[in-house]
């Protein structure tokens, strides 16, 4: 990999143009490229204006749930005999995932703008969910686009859209799962770029979406910090996240980057192995750089530069890319990212719910195998915080038709 | 450190003779590799006076339904960025007046080296690129390099370029401006002749570039009334759809061929009476 000289700081960038070293960027159609300068300044204004951090805190505050608890897993802690697991219980927000965090963030910024219209895409619906959510707060119409795959994968979540008043759009050009959503949504953007906000579910796509929805999550890895500062005096020596998009992920590691004693783990979906071709969604492990939706970073494709499917139990891991600077973490050596299997991420899923009574997310369930694989290798001082992104409900039908319950 | 290219000469030549441009867009590999080539060279004698050639990528994101469908065509029939530029040399081999330029998106290039495209594009005939989703903002990507190895780089020029950002969509445009009449996706929206002389009058205060007009141009008599406006009109969803309609069983038949050339004509015969 290319040689990247150690900043003195990893919390520093983008850079003005979006670059995480030689990832990110702004690689979007012409049309779009006056709204996405736009949304810069805007977004920059925003940033800096304390009624709009005041007005976005209170939401999280009465409207989300914030702060999230951090919880001490002692059971499955003592199952596993080694460190000591901390689970930041996102889970617990309304919605139930860390997605209302950003969607919080966006709307208010919409409002700002004057847009009237909000399309956003979705992949398992969590993000669907909190964006048709927020939109019902705010009375805002809201149109999301979903692959057919996922909605037939996630009819629950369709419906719950739809009871909030949003227009689910069914894709089914290219493959019908996510990527093709964030194109369809991105076609809809380029033809009512005048009135419509694109909330954007990851933090990927074009500058400034990678920074800005970054910026909106960080509030999970800034309560951590604090919290465990209060119940153990001390940093935790691993922080660990599952990675599609990579959203909660660097919600939860920004805040530590500069903290040199804290290993930072991504986990990616290793679906069915990484020596599978197209059969998992391992884009940092399994994928190299290229260009799509509006950013350099790293993707599943074939030689050609035709981009991959992927596949993973959770359908909200199989996206071929990656946020850009989880590429440039990468690169840079300050975070690791790991696979975990279909089968890894099941197992957790099931042991979590026995020993501990909370269901997550198959999208969290692979950073509990991480954390499952990594507490018995570190002795019981060492303490490892593992952020749980979301709550299993909407996966009990997946699971259910794997383990053979009839739903 | 413009290029000059095929492109200025058939511009000036056409400006000599006093009518617009039509350029035609069709999808390389688009439905077979064989049949696309037959199509590739049968345009020029059916009128066509520019060539795009679409390069097939997985997520185009700025295309409607009749592109994206040639595109799937084309790589579910193994069209691949080396075989659209093998295609670009046998036609080279019996013209070398006609423009190609080829338009897609970054990533097929990038994945192919940058360097690598540009020397095998150049040796094989190719005039100029359109590449989608390469904004000004990226011109260090692609667009320099390309200027260096004397192939233009041709912007596309949106109802939202104000005139506050035409100069920066200008700065390294050579061959020609290709408006984007509508805002959306190809082959959808038609854009109203008025709305694109008055934007085509306020691009040429910023540059004497030959303008070219494209999305939602399907007919004859559509091409005819933005030809009077315009250097130039692009085709291109209307033609990928004439593929389609002649297929049989996703398959090509005797017609594929002429169902393009014979809109090609009447296209270039609305062009040609435009300023009769």
């Amino acid at each position: 990999m290319n040689d990247i000289a150690k900043p003195n700081s990893y919390r520093t960038g983008p850079d003005e143009r979006g670059h995480f070293g030689i990832f990110g960027g702004r690689y979007v159609a012409e049309t779009l490229m006056p709204l996405i300068l736009e949304l810069d300044a805007a977004y920059t204004a925003a940033k800096a204006d304390p009624a709009f951090q005041a007005e976005l805190a209170a939401l999280g505050a009465t409207y989300t749930g914030r702060p999230s608890p951090l919880y001490l897993a002692e059971r499955l802690t003592a199952h596993l005999g080694g460190a000591k697991i901390y689970l930041k219980r996102e889970e617990l927000n309304h919605t139930g995932s860390h997605k209302v965090n950003n969607c919080l963030g966006q709307i208010l910024l919409a409002k700002r703008m004057g847009k009237t219209r909000i399309i956003a895409e979705t992949g398992a619906g969590q993000h669907g969910v909190a964006s048709a959510t927020v939109c019902a707060r705010f009375g805002y119409p809201c149109e999301v686009y979903m692959g057919k795959l996922d909605t037939e994968r996630q009819k629950p979540n369709v419906f719950r859209m739809n009871l909030l008043g949003a227009k689910v759009h069914p894709v089914t050009a290219g493959n019908g799962t996510l990527k093709d959503a964030m194109n369809e949504a991105l076609r809809d953007w380029v033809t009512n770029v005048e009135n419509t906000y694109y909330m954007i579910g990851t933090a990927a796509g074009p500058h400034p979406y990678p920074a800005m929805v970054r910026d909106f999550q960080s509030v999970i890895g800034i309560e951590t910090r604090e919290q465990i500062l209060a119940v153990e005096g001390r940093l935790p020596d691993v922080v660990v996240a599952a990675v599609g998009g990579g959203s909660n992920a660097i919600g939860i590691f920004h805040p530590f980057l500069d903290d040199p004693s804290v290993e930072i783990v991504g986990v990616e979906a290793g679906g069915h192995g990484l020596d599978v071709y197209n059969g998992h969604a391992a884009s940092l492990n399994g994928g190299r750089p290229g260009v799509l939706h509006g950013n350099r970073t790293y993707l599943l494709q074939d030689d050609d530069g035709q981009i991959l499917e992927g596949h993973s139990i959770s359908a909200g891991l199989d996206y071929p890319g990656i946020g850009p600077e989880h590429s440039w973490l990468k690169e840079s050596g300050r975070a690791r990212y790991v696979p975990a299997t279909d089968t890894d991420a099941l197992e957790a899923f099931k042991l979590l719910t026995q020993i501990e009574g909370i269901i997550p997310a198959l999208e969290s369930a692979h950073a509990i195998a991480e954390a499952i694989r990594l507490a018995p290798t570190r002795g019981k001082d060492e303490i490892i915080v593992v952020n749980l992104s979301g709550r299993g409900d909407k996966d009990v039908f997946t699971v259910g038709k794997i383990l053979g319950f009839d739903l | 450190m413009r290029p000059v290219t095929r492109i200025d000469a058939r511009l000036a030549k056409l400006k000599a003779e006093g009518r617009a441009a039509l350029v035609t867009f069709v999808t390389a590999g688009d439905p077979n590799y064989d049949t696309s080539l037959e199509i590739l060279k049968a345009l020029p004698g059916a009128g066509a006076d520019i060539i795009e050639f679409g390069m097939p990528f997985s997520d185009p994101m700025a295309e409607g339904p009749p592109i994206q469908a040639a595109t799937l065509r084309a790589l579910g029939n193994g069209q691949t960025m080396a075989k659209t530029l093998e295609m670009v040399r046998a036609f080279r081999a019996g013209d070398n007046e006609t423009p190609i330029v080829l338009m897609g998106y970054y990533n097929p290039i990038y994945i192919y080296g940058v360097e690598r495209f540009l020397t095998d594009a150049k040796t094989a005939g190719v005039d100029g690129l359109i590449v989608v989703d390469l904004p000004p903002e990226e011109d260090e990507e692609l667009c320099v390099p390309a200027l260096a190895h004397g192939v233009s780089f041709i912007r596309l020029a949106t109802p939202t370029s104000d005139d506050k950002r035409l100069p920066a969509l200008i700065r390294n445009t050579s061959g020609f401006i290709y408006y984007v009449s509508v805002l959306g996706v190809t082959g959808v929206k038609s854009a109203a002749a008025t709305d694109v002389a008055e934007a085509v009058e306020r691009i040429h205060r910023h540059s004497d570039l030959p303008v070219m007009v494209g999305f939602g141009v399907k007919t004859g008599d559509q091409a005819k009334a933005i030809a009077a406006k315009a250097e130039g009109v692009v085709v291109g969803s209307a033609l990928v759809n004439a593929v389609r309609d002649s297929l049989e069983d996703g398959k090509p038949t005797g017609r594929t061929v002429s169902a393009v050339t014979d809109l090609v004509r009447e296209l270039a015969a609305g062009v040609r009476a435009a300023r009769a």
